[in-house]
């Protein structure tokens, strides 16, 4: 070997092309990804910054303004009741719809994110280590069986009924709803994924390069981490996806039933049930966080996908 | 040619690996699968035993088992002075470096989600305590040993040529400076082209690295380039366990003659006059095997005895090891020792 090789060699390795920078080259070609990151990022600036810009208190009664049509309703309709002062209208009882819908956003995401996650999380867990561990596989398998079939709605009212007090007083109002919320759409939503994380474990366990690694002698957690976890990566990520929404949807059908969040307290899903009894009248406050709600969960899918063709270096390559 | 040391690398006594058949409602156990069923060989150091025959007669399994990727049946496997047939996989651990396997199939045996580099490191990553950059000089160099080029380092293994997958594949089993290679079927899922490439780089690794290897191969006439010693399987045993050249000359188990009779012969002029022998019948199955000789059911050569008595392994001739009946004779007159 010649010095000089070194030193081309040494300067190639030591500058390598950092490989997230390939993933979002990828990313990138996927139009819907970056169309729905976009999106993703707006619905969460929107929620998030939103209120401080649009100081309106989401609450406040103002009778006299209310069943205000959208701004844009002028349009069609010249006799509409419309104020520049309210851009989205009011409810029937004159409640700003876009503030509210700013901060039912934020419960509606947090509550989303957080559950899914942790959903996530427990579906990835059970699955690996039944997958994995032969030993663990038949007792987990019938434990996630077992969560399956309870019937996950009344389950949840009973939660709710049971622990909602408890948690208020240990956290807050607002606070104990939201750990009570999160945690019952999770520990109920993980089934799926551990299903399918599972069976690809087992799948890939079976494979030569699990084998190599194991007459490299790396040992179980590692090999889980290194080997597998990457692997099934695309599994979790759609399931991820799916979760998100699922989340979403059960909250907003938790608050429909009064169980939920406290009444003055708007959500996307909240906001939806309250309005649909005047559907016909007033079709925008159906429309608006349920929109809402649709373009995000969507949104999230077209992510995930774009990320999953991303971190897979035989689609990134080519 | 260079077993000049005394004492074998790796010596493998009465080695079964048997798999258990679970049916019926209650997965209840119902037989196994012999599929070794009392292997015994040494491998000296710096030798290539090359270990032949058909498919499904238990080749890669002995290969695996050997390394302690399957918990063993029974037997006992000493590799480098170190017992290692019963020692629970935790305390393998620290054995690993001192064995390593090459796969046959080079798509399979290599992460589609890593890095040519972080593939070779996986075994420096697990074994020893060098810093990052010590990591990536010694993955240059092993990269430059299997003859890969170094700018590939940060590739994805999709994007490589067979030949190049199963040389990243054997720089990961150089990565620790074993002693002793199990190379299962390297070649097989090459092309023929690449075969040699590959099977030359095996050698000249041999050479430079002092490397013992345990050659499993179906290919008659690459085991003959590259073995010292060549140990013919069938049914989960060893059948005949002979020097090359002798083996090859004169092949003194039936199988063996049968075998080595099916190896294309490239001069047509000699391959019209050869004699081909071609067996009758199918394997036995493993879960199954045939009382007596397990090659029974096929030899052209049976006799009674072979349908009662499993022939034992004898010494024949000096280093030739058969386990047939048709030499039971020449064994008792040399005293033949026992494998």
């Amino acid at each position: 070997m010649t010095d000089q090789s070194v030193d081309t060699a040494v300067e190639e390795l030591t500058k390598p092309r950092n490989q997230w920078l390939d993933v979002w080259d990828q990313f990138k070609t996927h139009k819907g990804a970056v169309v729905g990151l976009g999106f993703l990022i707006f619905i969460t600036l929107f929620c998030a910054i939103g209120p401080f810009v649009w100081d309106v208190d989401p609450g406040k009664l103002d009778i006299r303004n209310k069943d205000v049509r959208p701004i844009y309703m002028a349009i069609f309709d010249g006799d509409a009741k419309t104020s520049w002062a309210r851009p989205m209208g009011t409810d029937h009882l004159g409640r700003d719809i876009m503030a509210n819908t700013m901060q039912g956003g934020r419960i509606s995401l947090a509550v989303g994110w957080t559950a899914m996650i942790l959903a996530v999380l427990i579906g990835t867990l059970v699955g690996v280590f039944a997958g994995y561990f032969k030993r663990l596989d038949g007792l987990l398998m019938r434990f996630t069986d077992l969560v399956l079939s309870l019937p996950i709605l009344p389950l949840l009212l009973v939660m709710m009924l049971l622990f909602r007090d408890p948690l208020r007083a240990a956290f807050g109002p607002e606070q104990g709803i939201f750990i009570l919320i999160v945690t019952g759409i999770g520990i109920t939503s993980w089934m799926q994924t551990a299903r399918i994380v599972r069976g690809d474990v087992m799948a890939i366990k079976e494979r030569e390069f699990v084998l190599a690694a194991r007459s490299i002698g790396t040992p179980a957690r590692r090999m889980i981490t290194r080997h597998l976890l990457p692997n099934v990566m695309s599994p979790i990520m759609v399931s991820a996806t799916l979760g998100l929404a699922t989340a979403i949807i059960t909250e907003s059908a938790l608050s429909f039933l009064g169980l939920g969040f406290p009444s003055d307290f708007p959500t996307w899903g909240k906001i939806l049930f309250d309005s649909v009894d005047r559907m016909t009248a007033f079709p925008e406050r159906v429309i608006w966080p349920g929109l809402a709600i649709s373009l995000t969960v969507l949104s999230v899918n077209y992510i995930g996908d774009g990320l999953r063709d991303a971190l897979d270096p035989r689609i990134r390559g080519q | 040619m260079l077993d000049q040391t005394p004492a074998p690398l790796v010596s493998v006594r009465d080695l079964k690996m048997h798999f258990p058949i679970y049916a019926g409602l209650f997965r209840r156990r119902v037989g196994e699968v012999k599929a070794v069923d009392g292997v015994s060989f040494d491998v000296m150091e710096g030798e290539t035993l090359g270990l032949v025959g058909e498919s499904g007669c238990g080749k890669s399994t002995c290969g695996r088992a050997v390394l302690r990727l399957y918990d063993i049946t029974s037997g006992e496997i000493r590799i480098d002075g170190r017992e290692i047939g019963s020692v629970p996989q935790p305390d393998l651990r620290t054995m690993r470096p001192t064995m390593q396997m090459v796969f046959q199939d080079p798509q399979a045996s290599l992460n589609p989600r890593m890095t040519v580099e972080a593939i070779i490191k996986e075994p420096l990553d697990e074994h020893t305590k060098l810093t990052e950059a010590e990591k990536r000089e010694k993955v240059a160099e092993l990269m430059d040993a299997v003859g890969l080029n170094r700018k590939f380092a940060k590739r994805y293994p999709h994007a490589f040529s067979g030949g190049q997958r199963q040389r990243i594949g054997i720089a990961r089993a150089l990565a620790l400076n074993p002693k002793f290679i199990v190379c299962d079927e390297p070649i097989a899922a090459l092309d023929v082209s690449i075969q040699a490439q590959v099977v030359n780089l095996l050698e000249d690794l041999q050479e430079k690295f002092g490397l013992t290897y345990l050659f499993i191969s179906h290919d008659l006439s690459m085991v003959r380039h590259i073995a010292t010693r060549v140990a013919v399987m069938y049914l989960g045993k060893v059948v005949e366990l002979s020097p090359r050249e002798a083996l090859y000359a004169e092949p003194l188990h039936p199988y063996t003659k049968a075998l080595l009779s099916a190896v294309p012969e490239p001069d047509p002029a000699l391959a019209s006059t050869r004699e081909r022998i071609i067996l009758q019948g199918d394997v036995p199955s493993p879960s199954n095997p045939p009382q007596g000789c397990n090659f029974c059911t096929r030899c052209p050569a049976v006799m009674d005895i072979c349908k009662q008595d499993e022939p034992k392994t004898h010494e024949v001739q000096p280093g030739r090891f058969v386990a047939c009946h048709l030499y039971n004779d020449t064994a008792d007159r040399t005293a033949g020792t026992e494998v």
